[in-house]
């Protein structure tokens, strides 16, 4: 589904990503481990064409297609979207017009079962703007249930976890593993060790490389063990690199 | 109940209203309070009980009077159509409202000029609302595409303690022309404004808002709140003043606007003032062109870039 390949990233003459493979499969939630600054949300803009990032290196190839020339929307009418950590705000833009905005011509009861499914009452949301009257969680959670509409066939969730309350965070998890379900894969980008153990596959980032990859628990516990004690966060040693 | 009706302009005129999104069976409805005009031309007034609606034509002004009487609390919007159907024309109005005494209403204003090439429409409104009293105003524009249009609405309003005061005008439809808008608003005790426009202006659209609040009463509070989108060559100057000017009066000026080409230009200039140590007032403008993340995060739903820009604009124009 999607293969990166050799993918390298830099700015002001300092290297960000830097020759990172990984591929994801169909229907794979695949985790994206790694702490604060190790390029998981450069990754993301990459894949996903945002934010005036363009590889300096390697490619990103999906269902067979280099996706270097494709714009932002192109990529997203081939399947690809992303949710991001902080989500955009925009005034005058109903949270039901924001859901329906991915063409799948959904009717209110599908709109609705996917603020249920991120744990929004729809009653309570389907009328507000997606604005910054919504709180951090809120706008998170919609932003989710926005990815959901849209049923794509690879979503790429940076930190979908962060600023959501304990109570709400499964249902967020659960609504991420359902879209697995539904055959969509999933790039589940984050720094909590618990959230990554949704996932069938973890890759572990380090200053802009995939240093290990493997199931959850394990990589997950190697990644406490290890990268939560690192002295040298984003410096790996010739050590960390030779993993 | 007066009914005047010149029935074929009244006809062509009802039409444009309704074609502009008003709703016509309001019009026509006599358990509605209303107000049609065309140019110079008053061809329909409708009072109901505890609505009284005159307007006449004077030396080439249209002189409107509306009065709430006291307690009334008026159930449906009182709609208000002011029209120049013709390509050029002339429409000077006089409105004078009176809300009394803990009466309640909303008004529906509808402004239609279709066809415009030179026309020129001036409103002088004096609005005085009486303690505990509650008015709306929402008036919204339908242009043509030319342009050819001088809008110059002005008004002084005085709110009585505890009176609440709602006034939106949105002019987004259409080419705009030259849009000099003027309003001052007096706020007594306890009472609450709230100024809202919303204005796209195209091609080579020249917009002037000017909106001004005295918080003169204790605990008065009000806001400001100015969208403006700008595209082609339009320009906009937007000026939110209010002056705290009293014990615990509140003001917040809060205006946006969006660059949306490389020839358009705006301008916003807040101006907060405070007489009184115990009141505060704040504000917050952003000018700039229309923000990427935003566009980007309608993008990755799948809406090409200037899909996504019209879903922007609209939105801030809601």
């Amino acid at each position: 589904m999607l293969e990166v390949e050799n993918l390298q990233y830099g700015l002001n003459g300092k290297s960000i990503i830097n020759n990172l493979s990984l591929h994801v499969d169909k229907g794979e939630i695949h985790g994206i481990l790694g702490e604060n600054g190790t390029g998981k949300t450069t990754l993301a803009y990459l894949i996903m064409g945002v934010n005036n990032c363009e590889p300096t290196g390697g490619r990103v190839v999906f269902e067979d297609q280099d996706i270097a020339d494709l714009s932002v929307s192109q990529r997203a009418k081939k399947g690809i979207t992303l949710a991001w950590q902080e989500p955009a705000r925009i005034e005058g833009l109903r949270v039901r017009d924001y859901l329906k905005l991915s063409g799948n011509n959904l009717g209110i009861e599908q709109v609705e079962n996917c603020l249920w499914m991120v744990g929004l009452e729809p009653a309570q949301y389907l009328d507000r703007d997606v604005d910054d009257t919504l709180s951090g969680g809120e706008r998170k959670r919609i932003e989710l249930a926005s990815v959901l509409a849209m049923r794509p066939k690879l979503a790429i969730l940076d930190e979908p976890d962060s600023g959501i309350d304990i109570i709400s965070l499964p249902l967020i998890l659960n609504g991420i593993v359902e879209m697995s379900k539904r055959g969509s894969s999933v790039l589940l980008i984050t720094h909590n060790e618990k959230v990554a153990e949704i996932a069938h596959r973890v890759s572990l980032l380090c200053a802009g490389k995939i240093i290990r990859t493997g199931e959850p628990a394990g990589t997950s516990q190697w990644f406490k063990e290890h990268c939560r004690t690192c002295p040298h966060i984003n410096e790996p040693t010739e050590w960390d690199k030779g993993l | 109940m007066i009914h005047y009706l010149v029935e074929k302009e009244y006809q062509e005129l009802v039409d444009a209203y309704e074609k502009a999104g008003g709703d016509k069976s309001a019009l026509l409805s006599g358990d509605t309070a209303s107000l049609v005009v065309q140019e110079d031309r008053v061809l329909s007034a409708t009072e109901i009980e505890g609505v009284k609606l005159a307007a006449k034509t004077d030396e080439g002004f249209i002189s409107a009077g509306l009065l709430i009487e006291e307690g009334c609390k008026v159930s449906r919007p009182i709609h208000l159509c002011f029209g120049v159907l013709p390509q050029e024309g002339l429409q000077r109005i006089k409105l004078r409202v009176d809300v009394k005494r803990g009466a309640e209403a909303k008004v529906i204003a509808h402004c239609i000029f279709p066809n415009a090439v030179h026309i020129i429409h001036k409103m002088d409104a004096v609005i005085n609302i009486e303690d505990n009293a509650s008015f709306s105003y929402k008036e919204t524009h339908y242009h043509g595409d030319y342009g050819g249009i001088e809008v110059v609405p002005k008004a002084k309003v005085t709110l009585g303690e505890r009176a609440l005061y709602e006034n939106t005008f949105s002019l987004v439809e259409g080419c705009i022309g030259k849009l000099d808008f003027d309003y001052e608003i007096f706020c007594a005790a306890k009472s609450v404004a709230e100024l809202t426009a919303k204005v796209y202006g195209k091609k080579d659209d020249i917009i002037r808002i000017f909106e001004k609040v005295n918080l003169n009463g204790n605990g008065a509070r009000s806001l400001i709140k100015t969208r403006i989108v700008l595209t082609d060559r339009a320009g906009a100057e937007v000026i939110g003043e209010t002056y705290g000017n009293a014990p615990y009066a509140r003001g917040h000026v809060d205006c946006t606007e969006l660059v949306n080409g490389e020839e358009a230009v705006a301008k916003a200039i807040p101006l907060v003032s405070v007489t009184n140590e115990k009141a505060k007032v704040t504000h917050e403008a952003a000018i700039g062109s229309i923000d990427r993340r935003q566009v980007e995060t309608l993008m990755a739903r799948g809406l090409d870039e200037n899909e996504a820009v019209d879903v922007i604009v609209k939105g801030i124009l809601r």
